[in-house]
This record gives structure tokens, sequence and C-alpha cells, in this order.
């Protein structure tokens, strides 16, 4: 079968990677990575509703304006260097970054109407998540 | 040439191309109805996420540089300037995250024993797992 023969679908939506396996024989995914953007997109929106309120409050409120005493710079460092901190800053700061990039995505085409910018726009959103994600790594390694 | 003889060939050929109608619709369309306002206002949530993001990324190299770094960092917070985005910061995230576990039925369909898990039930389990955890990070951050 040529190139030409072959259908080319939208798959969106995280039960796509299943539905993209099952696609018939000439067709193929128009976007590829959108199954894999959208879940980054959902579980970062999930991260940081659970966690990013209560960090705020207190790394942005509480702790500077002395509601509350901070901890010692000693136990907070030690806190943040046991491996599963570790884990949990890197999962914190990365995929909230991507669930930014993909709002902010579709907020820019849509509310300042910059459809014929949808290349630059995409990749300067999916790229500054990646910068951010490797700035977050590298931070956190050198802790 | 007899335009005719090409339109049977190709059947493609049109002499009054109609004009498109696109209306010019304003960048600000989204403040003319409440629903679009607020459709905008929480998709701009994402932009005080990836703004705590960031924060927290600062703060962790402040405290690997060491405690004065750490206390200069926390001082630059407790800045009027600092403590009014922060405040702002806060309203939207518990924006992001009511408006998110209130979608959460919708993006989430559970099925126990053949019926499906009614809407009230998935988003309470939503806001339980919002209160535990933040009771846990909480209790983490203040402990020592």
């Amino acid at each position: 079968m040529g190139e030409a023969d072959v259908r080319a679908v939208d798959v969106d939506r995280p039960r796509s990677p299943h539905v993209a396996a099952r696609l018939p024989p000439g067709v193929r995914a128009r976007r590829p990575w959108a199954p894999l953007l959208w879940a980054l997109f959902s579980a970062g929106g999930t991260i940081a509703a659970l966690l990013y309120p209560v960090h705020l409050l207190f790394t942005g409120l509480a702790f500077p304006q002395g509601w509350l005493a901070l901890p010692g710079h000693d136990a907070l460092l030690g806190l943040a260097r046991h491996p599963l901190s570790r884990v949990y800053l890197f999962v914190l700061i990365a995929v909230p970054l991507f669930h930014w990039a993909h709002r902010f995505r579709y907020t820019l085409y849509d509310g300042l109407q910059l459809k014929h910018l949808a290349r630059p726009i995409a990749a300067l959103c999916y790229g500054a998540a990646v910068v951010g994600t490797v700035l977050a790594a590298y931070t956190i390694w050198r802790l | 040439m007899n335009p005719d003889a090409h339109a049977t060939r190709e059947a493609a050929y049109t002499p009054y191309h109609p004009a498109w109608y696109r209306p010019h619709m304003s960048v600000f369309w989204w403040l003319h109805k409440g629903p679009y306002a607020w459709f905008v206002l929480r998709e701009m949530t994402s932009v005080f996420v990836a703004y705590f993001a960031v924060l927290l990324i600062l703060q962790l190299r402040a405290l690997a540089e060491g405690p004065e770094a750490h206390a200069r960092f926390l001082s630059r917070l407790a800045s009027p300037g600092f403590v009014v985005l922060d405040t702002i910061a806060l309203f939207f995230v518990v924006f992001h995250a009511v408006t998110w576990f209130n979608l959460a039925p919708t993006a989430m369909v559970v099925r126990l024993r053949g019926a499906r898990v009614p809407d009230w039930a998935i988003a309470a389990a939503n806001y339980a797992a919002w209160l535990v955890l933040s009771l846990a990070v909480a209790w983490l951050l203040t402990r020592g």
C-alpha cells in the first residue's frame, strides 16, 4: 500500500494509545504526540490541584509572613534531600509545567486568535516546559 | 478556449468564486458573556501554576546555596509585591483545584459492579484526597 492510501485520523485523549494500537491497516494517527501531551496535561492538572494550594500557602505566605516558624535550614534541607522527597519534588515541578504548556497553548490560540502561529506557539510552550524540567532535575540533583 | 471543455474534464472550473463570509471577532470576545469570562479565567490559572513551579525551583536553588541565601529568598518573598502576587496566585491555584475537581466526574467515569459511580461521589473523593494531602504536606513542613 502506498503512502497516499494511508488515511490520517485525529486521535486524542488518554484512551487513544489503545485506540491507536487498534487502528485498522491503512490508517495512522494524524498527531501521534497528542495522547501523551494530553495525559501529561491531565496528570499535571491533578498534581497542581491537589498540592499547589497548600505549598503556595506555606511557601508564599505563611513562612515569609512569619505566621508559622520555619523549620531550621538543616531540617528543611535534610527533608528535601531524602530520596523520596527528590522524586516528589521533581514530579511536583515537572509535570504541572507540561499542564501549563498544554493549557496555555490553547489559551493563546482561542483567546488571542493566533491559529496561524500554531507551530511556533506549541514549540515555545512545550520547549519552555522541557527547559523547566531540565532545570528542576539539575537543581534537585545538586541539593 | 471554451471553459466548458475544461470543466467536463476536471469539474473544478469556477468562474465566479464566492467570497468567504468571515465576520470579524474581537480579541476580547470572552468579555461579552459571563460564562466566557469564567472560561478564560479558568484557562489563565495555568500561568500561576507555571509561576509557582518556577518559584519552587528558585527556592530549592536558594536552599542548596546555604542558610543565608535561603533567608534572603524568604525575605524577598515577604516584600509587598510578592505578597500581592502570591495572594493572587493562591486564589488562582485554588480556583484551578475547585474547577478541576468539579470536572473530574466528567473526565473520569468509574464503574463499580456494573453500575456507574455517581458524580458527587467522584468529586467528593477528589476533595477528600485534597484535604488529606494538604494536611500531610502541612504536617511535614511544620513538624521540624
